[in-house]
């Protein structure tokens, strides 16, 4: 059996889906803790840090490339695996099964992705590319992130998108952060207890502290 | 429980064959017997229409005894009706009371096509089964108790999936018409048996690529298969044939 073949199977396909997810989840965990530290009540002086050594040394910057081929391919993998699942049932049902048997949310992560990915088009329009086109995209001066943030969630729409981006993402990782782990095969009810718990956790902490950056900025906590 | 009698409003799929459009016509049935079952209930209409020189509605049955998994009703919303664990032929009229409107939908998936009305092509269950759930050598006559040692709880776990009867509720209950439920209790029931064992890496890759061949989509982990499934699947065992899809996967040539 070919590697392509491997991962362009139903089931290969899921597999990429839970690689790429978890990826994304080890991500989040980074970036929430160095984003973290405007809390640290020293005008930024912290986060500015943190923020100058994931933008100016070579390491994070190589591995910034495999974030986005990580985001793309959850992406483009998810929308095509959604429309191909849809597809497979051209009549459809007059009554709908609705939320008898499964939750809402495992059965709209097509949707909340597709809200993530519009918070995420706005995020990196805000952040991520005026500080690299500022560094010429390469290892060039960045801007003042921190002064940067104040002045980006001083608008309230920007806040109540953002907060509606971390709503989406919490959603998506209570069904995406349990289903990964179910995709590679882990059947063991200690384990998948376990990681539920674990799941629900994540899913309510990291959001949740993410929305309150935006809430902190905007009400001057900060 | 009182036995009583209703009137019911159905309103079922009418399809002429796979090609032609379908769509929903209302039947009024009278004096249901709450000690009927839900195929006794349409076998009274299909009486009356058979005298009354109406085409009757063409529906799928065999045991009545919830074993052959050929019922394959969509009852309001849910495959096999409201009860759990049940199939349509025990799903009996005392669920229902006086006056109640009953909707009643073929299973829907492109690799469940319609054949008439209620009855749909489940053949391609069977391919999936020719392509890998068997075992390849004749096993030969029972040997002595004990010959081949089976730990208990491997049994039983075997023993549970293969209480699959086929239906397809799972796939008509998925949103993405998956049939991993089905395959998963099959990949199951032989992959944790000594006679099962020898072959179980090429047969999980076998059977699952028969089934994309089908037109089913991919797992999602919605667990709306487990919560209709009349034999009680449990959703681990897709867990298990992800594992046991990955390791033949990763190693095979």
């Amino acid at each position: 059996m070919k590697w392509s073949e491997l991962f362009t199977s139903s089931v290969g396909k899921k597999v990429i889906m839970a690689l790429t997810g978890i990826f994304l989840i080890l991500f989040l965990i980074v970036h929430v803790g160095l984003n973290a530290t405007i809390w640290a009540m020293d005008g930024g002086e912290m986060f500015n840090k943190g923020a100058h050594f994931m933008g100016s040394n070579i390491v994070p910057r190589i591995l910034e490339i495999g974030l986005f081929a990580g985001i793309i391919l959850h992406i483009v993998q998810g929308l095509m695996l959604e429309f191909q699942n849809r597809s497979k049932r051209k009549q459809g049902y007059a009554v709908a099964m609705g939320n008898k048997g499964s939750k809402w949310y495992s059965r709209s992560m097509g949707v909340l992705g597709t809200l993530i990915l519009l918070f995420l088009v706005v995020h990196i329009a805000d952040f991520w590319l005026p500080n690299r086109s500022n560094q010429g995209f390469l290892l060039g001066e960045e801007i003042n992130l921190y002064d940067k943030m104040q002045e980006v969630f001083k608008q309230e729409w920007v806040v109540a998108l953002y907060l509606l981006g971390c709503f989406s993402l919490a959603w998506h990782l209570l069904h995406g952060f349990q289903s990964a782990f179910r995709t590679f095969g882990v059947s063991n009810k200690k384990y998948l207890a376990l990681i539920n718990c674990v799941g629900i956790g994540f899913s309510i902490i990291v959001p949740l502290a993410f929305a309150m950056m935006p809430v902190s900025f905007y009400f001057g906590w900060v | 429980m009182e036995q009583y009698s209703m009137n019911l409003t159905l309103k079922v799929w009418r399809q002429k064959n796979a090609n032609e459009q379908g769509r929903f016509d209302t039947y009024q049935v009278k004096d249901i017997s709450s000690e009927m079952s839900f195929l006794e209930m349409i076998d009274v209409l299909n009486e009356e229409m058979i005298r009354e020189g109406k085409d009757p509605i063409a529906f799928d049955h065999d045991c009545r005894e919830g074993i052959c998994g050929m019922c394959s009703m969509y009852i309001d919303g849910r495959p096999h009706g409201p009860w759990q664990n049940n199939t349509v032929c025990q799903l009996h009229m005392r669920a229902y009371k006086d006056g109640d409107t009953i909707v009643i939908e073929p299973w829907r998936a492109n690799a469940f096509p319609v054949i008439k009305d209620l009855m749909v092509d489940r053949s391609s269950f069977d391919r999936i089964i020719q392509a890998g759930g068997y075992i390849s050598v004749n096993t030969g006559s029972p040997v002595d108790a004990n010959a081949i040692p089976v730990n208990k709880d491997m049994a039983d776990a075997s023993f549970a999936a293969a209480a699959c009867i086929g239906c397809g509720a799972c796939v008509s209950a998925c949103k993405n018409s998956s049939a991993m439920l089905f395959l998963s209790a099959k990949v199951t029931h032989l992959a944790l048996l000594p006679q099962g064992d020898p072959e179980r890496r090429s047969r999980a890759l076998k059977m699952v690529a028969q089934m994309d061949k089908e037109g089913f989509g991919a797992c999602t982990n919605t667990g709306a298969c487990e919560a209709v499934c009349p034999k009680g699947i449990s959703i681990e065992n897709i867990a298990r044939l992800n594992r046991e899809y990955l390791a033949a996967g990763l190693v095979a040539e």
